[in-house]
């Protein structure tokens, strides 16, 4: 039986996704900033980023007036429960988007660091699982969403790896350092976009199982 | 409520069971129900039914209109009996006695297992003869005992403070609320050991509905409490335990927070989440 209701949550999923399109859009233009020092971008994408704070603010009001009008349970629940989990997450995505260009035109003022070693990797790996989670999401996919969630390992060595080359350069030379420190940053930033990725993704195995793997405290609170 | 209200309330309570027998009580199932099959002559109603009802808990029986949940809740009181050509069979047990075996005195056994009904049907006489009428056929004619035990039975039922200064008036004078409140006071009036409610708010407002769900939680520390709801979120709020009848047999039957939160069968998420049909 088709209900009113089911209108509501396709709106809902509809807008989620086009918060998300906006979020990987700020990704991908704050890599392009990056490597190709583009000044101008990188504030187009600062300010871009009110609209992405709109558009959680809609979410949340809709979704907080599904939740008084027509009291989910079930499945409906833990969609509703999910986009709640989601929305911030994708906002924060795109904050460190913004942080990361923040940091570019900073990087920008200065000559360019010799190579920006594992960095550009680990942005394109990090961006790679803001997708796929938001993939996962749109399908309910649950093997997607576990593989994406395997791949935070990765991320957090490849930060590390970045962190002790740049550590090198600024051995190297003392006039490297408030440049490395930057880029520093910056690494830290994707590996935080990864683990909203992650995130994101434990709540797509919530929406499809009624599991929660968070914490590892899976089994304990499935019971 | 001030102290002296829950001290006064606490006291008039049944004796409490010495600890070691409530501890190894607690949780236990007060009514086994095993491979119960139900009759109206020749069409067969409810097929064979298996639930465990714990004791002190509060169990929601949901499930679309004639799907069993009614002719089911009145087996465990043997209400159906009144109707001829009804029969079951399979067992019921209440505290390990089966109640459909010969010789059940069945006049005790309602004694023990009350009822409250959909719509609330106070005799037409005052509000104390309404609550003493049942201590009154068990025997009890000391005025200074049926006093007091129409009084608890007011109190725990949560209409004392709104009737105690007029007793004598016609319980027909209530509010709807107030006369449902009045029927669960005369269940609780002969001491039951459970209490079986056939949506008890379907017919109240907002908030008499909300009352009668705080007095469900107050009343499931001291009975077994058995509860029809067409209501999904009041089974969701006042139970611990939810089960799912549909076509005259249980689909699910688990905790109330997994039935609304993550069912596992597919039809009790349809029900649940109102896609059915």
């Amino acid at each position: 039986m088709q209900r009113h209701f089911d209108k509501d949550i396709e709106e809902l999923k509809d807008l989620l996704l086009r918060m998300g399109a906006m979020v990987e859009d700020s990704i991908m233009q704050s890599i392009r900033s990056l490597l190709e020092r583009d000044t101008a971008l990188a504030q187009e994408v600062i300010s871009n980023d009110d609209r992405i704070d709109q558009m959680e603010l809609e979410i949340d009001r809709r979704t907080l007036e599904l939740i008084a009008k027509m009291q989910p349970t079930a499945v409906d629940l833990r969609f509703v429960a999910t986009v709640m989990k989601v929305t911030p997450e994708l906002e924060r995505i795109a904050d460190l988007a913004q942080d990361v260009c923040e940091r570019v035109i900073e990087l920008n003022r200065e000559p360019p660091l010799k190579a920006m070693v594992a960095i550009p990797r680990l942005a394109q790996d990090a961006q790679g699982m803001v997708r796929a989670a938001l993939d996962a999401l749109v399908r309910r996919d649950v093997s997607l969403a576990r593989s994406v969630i395997t791949q935070d390992d990765s991320i957090d060595q490849q930060t590390e790896q970045s962190f002790r080359e740049l550590l090198t350069y600024m051995l190297e030379d003392p006039r490297n350092i408030s440049r490395a420190i930057r880029l520093t940053f910056i690494g830290k930033y994707f590996e935080r976009m990864a683990d909203g990725a992650t995130n994101i993704c434990e709540m797509v195995v919530y929406l499809v199982e009624g599991k929660m793997i968070k914490h590892a405290y899976g089994t304990a609170h499935n019971r | 409520m001030t102290t002296l209200e829950i001290m006064e309330r606490i006291s008039i309570d049944r004796p409490v069971p010495p600890q070691s027998e409530k501890e190894a009580k607690a949780g236990e199932a007060k009514i086994s129900v095993r491979h119960f099959d139900f009759f109206y002559g020749s069409v067969k109603v409810l097929h064979g039914i298996n639930l465990d009802i714990p004791d002190q808990q509060v169990t929601a029986l949901i499930g679309p209109s004639g799907c069993g949940k009614t002719t089911f809740i009145r087996s465990i009181n043997r209400m159906n009996d009144i109707i001829p050509e009804a029969r079951a069979k399979g067992t019921i047990t209440i505290d390990g006695r089966d109640i459909y075996a010969p010789g059940t005195d069945v006049v005790a056994l309602r004694r023990r297992v009350g009822m409250v009904f959909q719509k609330s049907n106070p005799f037409p006489k005052s509000i104390f003869d309404n609550v003493a009428y049942g201590l009154r056929i068990g025997g009890l004619a000391d005025k200074r005992s049926l006093r007091e035990h129409v009084e608890k039975s007011l109190i725990r039922a949560a209409l004392w403070d709104e009737v105690k200064d007029r007793l004598d008036d016609s319980a027909l004078a209530l509010s709807g609320g107030q006369q449902q409140r009045l029927c669960i006071a005369r269940a609780l009036a002969v001491d039951p050991e459970i209490l079986l409610m056939d949506e008890p708010a379907s017919a109240l407002d907002p908030t008499a509905t909300t009352k009668i769900e705080e007095l469900i939680w107050e009343l499931k520390a001291n009975y077994t409490i058995v509860i029809v709801t067409h209501n999904m979120q009041q089974a969701a709020r006042v139970s611990d335990r939810t089960a799912f009848f549909m076509l005259g047999r249980i689909v699910e039957y688990s905790d109330t927070k997994t039935i609304f939160m993550n069912p596992k069968e597919k039809m009790t998420e349809d029900y649940v989440t109102g896609r059915f049909g």
